[in-house]
């Protein structure tokens, strides 16, 4: 039983005590505490449930780290699943909650799955796939969908505020512990600007847990001193509560700086994410214990011997009062000094090592604590709680020796450095056979612009395992002196990977490697025999190392299992890929304030308030807000925009174009570079005249049209479509700048400069003459004419264009005269009842005109010749981007879908997207195609449905019958036509 | 997040200003060209690990396009130059050689 010690706890005020809720339990703690630990000292030892087979879990570890003790922490909008208890700094009221059991933590239904388990196998998941259809769907997929995820998703949107901000500095110390802030204090003695962050609330990590003594100063007051001199230095930030997340390319480096998770005040951001852009990096991550592999190894109450050692000292917890401690290495024994110097009991050492002879493990020997040599565990006595363990040979199969009563059981297989921050950017790992780990090449760092290395490992990160060694890497690395220590020389590891060494089968699958998504010795072992032999193959197949922990406890250990069945080194087999974040991150962490009205910016034109002010149903353009309609009170939107379109139609319709890009191309060599932009020929056009123009890629597929002005010999105004005026913008001067570099032309986007109004309408002469100041009759501005002057008080251009195949003025004004530009033209129209008209309005009506829209009628893999645009496509002209990506042979082919004009046979709107049927199947026995339709509306002027779409040589069918696609309905007749349904020779818009 | 210096403005900025743009130094072919010369021109890159020459847009700053020698497993940049010459200067190839052999 798992309970708070009468003294002790460093980390712990006794004087604040606070209250905590865990499944609806009041509990007490105190400030200080780690959910774990104050878990643990209410009697809570298991707090968790595996994902796979349900067994019941209790804290392995105390930091990042922990596999186990996953909680869902917070309510309603701040509720987070997956939460570490071992990180999870406790404050009055805080809630937890359990996860992965039903009904409860005590008894869980799903532990069947646990009695079940040899149907669980490596590779389960895969395996169904092989199995009949029929029993997937009715059998493995439920019980998977059921099982999947682990922790329950939020219900609620993230409630909190997140914030991210820049550093930069010299160079940034990932950890705290002694080796980080003596380097950290070196760099600032250096005149270097400093970054230092801390994952953990306290500073110093191991060092004053382990009883370290430095400069003949305990290591409380060693780390005290430090942080004195660092906090008075200008030039170093420090940052506790702030993990080193990844390291990225050119020393880029993101940290997580938890604000407010650690406080019962929730005010501010919740956690703040730095992005640090560093010259140097200096990783001085520390070291990882290993668990060893022995039957029994995940029960509640078998704890990494350096994690029991934290909580007894740091905390003044203690998981049980005999602890049985097993090991491979020295290290553990400083848990037998921790724990008599408490007061609890520590009934045997049980060494797997054949001899262990330092001043350590005589120290502990002479304590009167029994070492047994050569032993292992081959089983973990008792029921909910652990009554004993035991003995057998470490070299034999696991026949029992003898058995030792204990309610708890400590264990390290050594150490790893944690290796994580030093790969992320391509650092490579050397393995170390003495001490049985990999450690950072220096020889191979992550290198930045400059060719050379930019992150440092230094202290246990690097490999130097004992104080002394710290000190002297630290001091070798920085370039100063080395504070003094005592040395020591620990009995040699031994390399343990499995206990007892020839297990069969049976205590195989009790050895558990991955806790946290239940990966055990036998699952390695059958996905090598299995042919899964490459160490990322292994681990997908058996998801060792693919949980919320990535495999902090598991991986060294598992590969080596794989390379003993293998008959492979570990350095060969290798490790798998370390990514980044060291410890999952927070989507709202990541997003930071770039949500909701921040996601990303709204455009908004110049006439923006008066279509808000007068009922615009808005769509979003892109980034631009156009309105969609303008629905009068109790008008459906339908029925809105069919008002729109017949009063365009019949009298007058004013719009707001004004997000039509607007590129000025000017230039001696002007009119030779729209040449080869555009597929006509525009240098032929003469000033005053304005001509549809088509763009393409070099594939000869068609991204971009509009019309094109040409204001003098040497400048042309282009206007290209709404979404397209940036990137057409850029693909202008892509060639420019690094095909034709020596033509003399330049390119301004005046998009945002000029609001462009349309007036549209047979009365739309009328409006402007009323207005008076210029000429805009037939004769002097015909269709596809183009006048500057002055109409009414303003400056303007006016185009004669039409998108609707009316009688149309497109005004271009300065942006800040659009507002009474606009005003002036609704009052002069107010006798031929102007009507101002939506985005979609302009698509019925193009339609209505068989006139194409880029995006509708091209998705880009169409050409203009599929849209039957032959005639914009230059014939002349001896070259234009895209003219010999449109020779290739594909595009000759007679049976290309190409445009035409539909009509279904009961006058219904077809469905947009739906396919035209042909007969047969395809090879996936899916019903063949032989079109789609890409435009689709309701006209209210034919008062039916009409169409555009492509089909299979469609303009060599007119009149033909095929079929479309219904969601959910029977298929629908369709007669192929031509796509100009109203007013086909043109005589509207040319009066 | 590669840090790059733009050669037109002169300012080491981080990939986030920029833009990408493929491989550098790609022959335009045109309306004579052969289809296998088209094929080369249109799809087919060199997709090096190791040194590779490639465009780059300064995109949230001077808008100007230049070029870069990029060491692309060990992410050593040996330079950036301007974008409008045909192949890559002397004394970018100098570097690489430099950095390469030496």
């Amino acid at each position: 039983m798992s309970t708070r010690l009468a003294k002790g706890g460093r980390l712990i005020n006794r004087d604040r005590p606070l209250g905590i809720r865990f499944d609806g339990r009041w509990m007490r703690a105190y400030q200080g505490d780690t959910l774990a630990s104050a878990l643990l000292a209410n009697g809570q030892l298991v707090m968790g449930r595996s994902f796979k087979y349900h067994r019941p879990r209790s804290v392995m570890a105390c930091g990042p780290e922990e596999p186990n003790a996953l909680m869902g922490i917070g309510q309603g909008g701040r509720f987070e699943p997956n939460r570490r208890a071992t990180q999870q700094i406790v404050y009055e009221g805080l809630e937890a909650r359990s996860q992965n059991a039903w009904p409860s933590l005590d008894f869980d239904i799903g532990r069947v799955n646990d009695w079940g388990a040899r149907f669980l196998p490596a590779g389960f998941y895969y395996k169904t796939f092989l199995a009949p259809r029929p029993f997937w769907k009715h059998v493995f997929e439920p019980f998977i969908r059921r099982a999947a995820g682990l922790g329950a998703a939020p219900a609620e949107p993230d409630e909190d505020r997140y914030e991210y901000t820049y550093a930069h500095c010299d160079t940034l110390v990932v950890g705290g512990g002694i080796a980080g802030l003596l380097a950290a204090r070196a760099a600032s003695e250096r005149g270097e600007r400093v970054v230092l962050v801390e994952q953990a609330a306290h500073w110093g990590g191991r060092a004053p847990v382990d009883g370290v003594v430095i400069d003949d100063l305990p290591a409380d007051v060693w780390v005290k001193n430090a942080m004195e001199v660092l906090e008075k230095a200008e030039n170093v930030t420090m940052l506790p509560h702030c993990e080193g997340s990844g390291v990225y390319d050119h020393g880029y480096v993101l940290c997580n700086e938890s604000l407010t998770d650690h406080i019962a005040e929730k005010a501010g951001p919740r956690q703040r994410v730095w992005r640090v852009r560093a010259k140097h990096v200096v990783t001085a991550t520390g070291a990882i214990e290993r668990p060893l592999a022995f039957p029994g190894n995940d029960r509640p109450g078998v704890v990494l011997a350096s994690a029991l050692r934290d909580y007894v000292v740091n905390y003044g917890v203690s998981l049980g009062d005999r602890t049985v401690i097993v090991t491979n290495n020295d290290d553990a024994y400083r848990t037998a000094l921790a724990l008599l110097e408490a007061g609890l009991q520590v009934p045997a050492i049980i060494d797997a090592r054949g001899a262990a002879d330092s001043t350590l493990v005589n120290e502990v020997r002479g304590l009167g604590v029994n070492v047994h040599l050569e032993r292992g565990i081959a089983k973990v006595i008792g029921g909910d709680t652990i009554t004993g363990v035991a003995v057998c040979l470490q070299a034999g199969e696991g026949a029992v020796l003898q058995e030792i009563g204990c309610d708890c059981i400590a264990m390290s297989g050594g150490w790893s450095p944690v290796v994580h921050l030093w790969s992320h950017c391509g650092g490579k790992l050397n393995w170390d056979e003495a001490r049985a780990m990999f450690y950072p090449d220096p020889t191979r760092p992550p290198t930045d612009g400059n060719g050379e290395g930019f992150v440092t490992p230094i202290g246990a990160a690097s490999g130097a395992l004992t104080t002394a060694e710290v000190l002297a890497n630290v001091a070798e690395t920085m370039d100063i002196a080395a504070p003094a220590t005592e040395a020591e020389t620990p009995a040699p590891l031994a390399p343990i990977w499995m206990m007892p060494q020839g297990a069969g089968p049976e205590l195989r699958a009790k050895m558990w490697l991955d806790y946290q998504n239940d990966v055990k010795v036998s699952d390695l072992r059958l996905a090598a025999q299995e042919g899964f032999e490459s160490v990322e193959h292994a681990k997908r197949y058996t998801t060792l190392g693919m949980a919320t922990d990535q495999g902090k406890l598991s991986n060294i250990n598992g590969l080596a299992v794989l390379a003993d069945r293998l008959d492979e080194s570990i350095p060969k087999v290798g490790t798998t890929t370390f990514r980044p974040p060291y410890t999952p991150v927070t989507i709202g962490a990541l997003a930071g304030e770039a949500k909701g009205d921040l996601f990303q910016p709204i455009r908004r034109t110049p006439l923006h308030d008066w279509h808000d002010a007068n009922g615009a149903y808005w769509e979003p353009v892109g980034q631009w807000r156009r309105p969609y309609c303008y629905p009068k009170p109790g008008e459906s939107h339908a029925d809105a925009v069919a008002r729109e379109v017949k009063n365009t139609r019949q009298s007058l319709g004013i719009l707001d174009a004004s997000t039509l890009g607007k590129l000025l191309v000017r230039g001696p060599d002007a009119a030779r570079f729209l040449d080869m932009v555009y597929t006509n020929m525009m240098s032929s056009l003469k000033p005053g005249r304005c001509r549809y123009g088509l763009m393409c890629d070099e594939n000869g597929f068609l991204m971009d049209d509009g019309v094109v002005a040409r204001i003098d010999d040497q400048t042309f105004l282009c206007h290209t479509t709404s979404g397209g005026a940036e990137h057409i913008h850029i693909w202008m001067e892509d060639w420019l700048q690094c095909e034709w570099w020596d033509w003399k032309v330049h390119v301004v986007n005046l998009t945002e400069q000029f609001a462009q109004i349309a007036l549209v309408g047979p009365s739309a002469r009328n409006v402007l003459e009323a207005l008076g100041g210029m000429d805009v009759s037939a004769g002097a501005l015909p269709f596809m004419g183009w006048v500057e002057g002055r109409l009414g008080d303003f400056n303007v251009k006016v185009y004669r264009i039409s998108f609707s195949g009316e009688l149309s003025y497109e005004i271009a004004v300065p942006a800040n005269q659009a507002q009474a530009l606009w005003m002036a033209l609704l009052e002069a129209g107010v006798a031929d009842d102007i009507t101002p008209y939506g985005t979609e309005a302009l698509h019925v009506m193009r339609a209505e005109k068989g006139f194409v829209m880029i995006g509708d009628e091209t998705d880009g893999t169409v050409i203009p010749q599929d849209l039957g645009l032959d005639w914009a496509v230059s014939k002349k002209k001896d070259d234009f981007l895209g003219k010999r990506g449109q020779q290739r042979a594909e595009f000759q082919k007679p049976d290309r879908w190409k445009l035409v004009g539909l009509e279904t046979l009961d006058g219904s709107v077809l469905e947009d997207g739906a396919y035209a049927i042909a007969d047969g199947t395809n090879d996936n026995g899916q019903t063949n195609t032989q079109g789609r339709v890409t435009s689709t509306y309701y006209s209210p002027t034919l008062e039916r449905g009409i169409a555009m779409g492509l089909v299979a040589n469609g303009p060599q069918r007119m009149g033909e019958v095929i079929k479309f696609t219904r969601i959910g309905k029977d298929p629908v007749a369709a007669r192929i036509v031509s796509p100009v349904f109203y007013d086909p020779d043109g005589e509207k818009q040319n009066v | 997040m590669l840090l790059l210096t733009c050669p037109n403005c002169g300012l080491s900025v981080e990939e986030t200003e920029l833009a990408p743009g493929g491989e550098a130094h790609v022959k335009r072919e045109g309306p004579e060209s052969s289809d296998p010369a088209f094929e080369e021109y249109l799809f087919l890159r060199d997709n090096a690990k190791g040194v590779h020459f490639e465009r780059w847009r300064h995109a949230y700053g001077c808008g100007k396009w230049f070029l870069a020698a990029r060491d692309t497993a060990t992410l050593e940049v040996f330079g950036t130059y301007s974008a409008q010459t045909l192949e890559p200067p002397a004394h970018i190839l100098d570097r690489i050689r430099e950095r390469k052999d030496g």
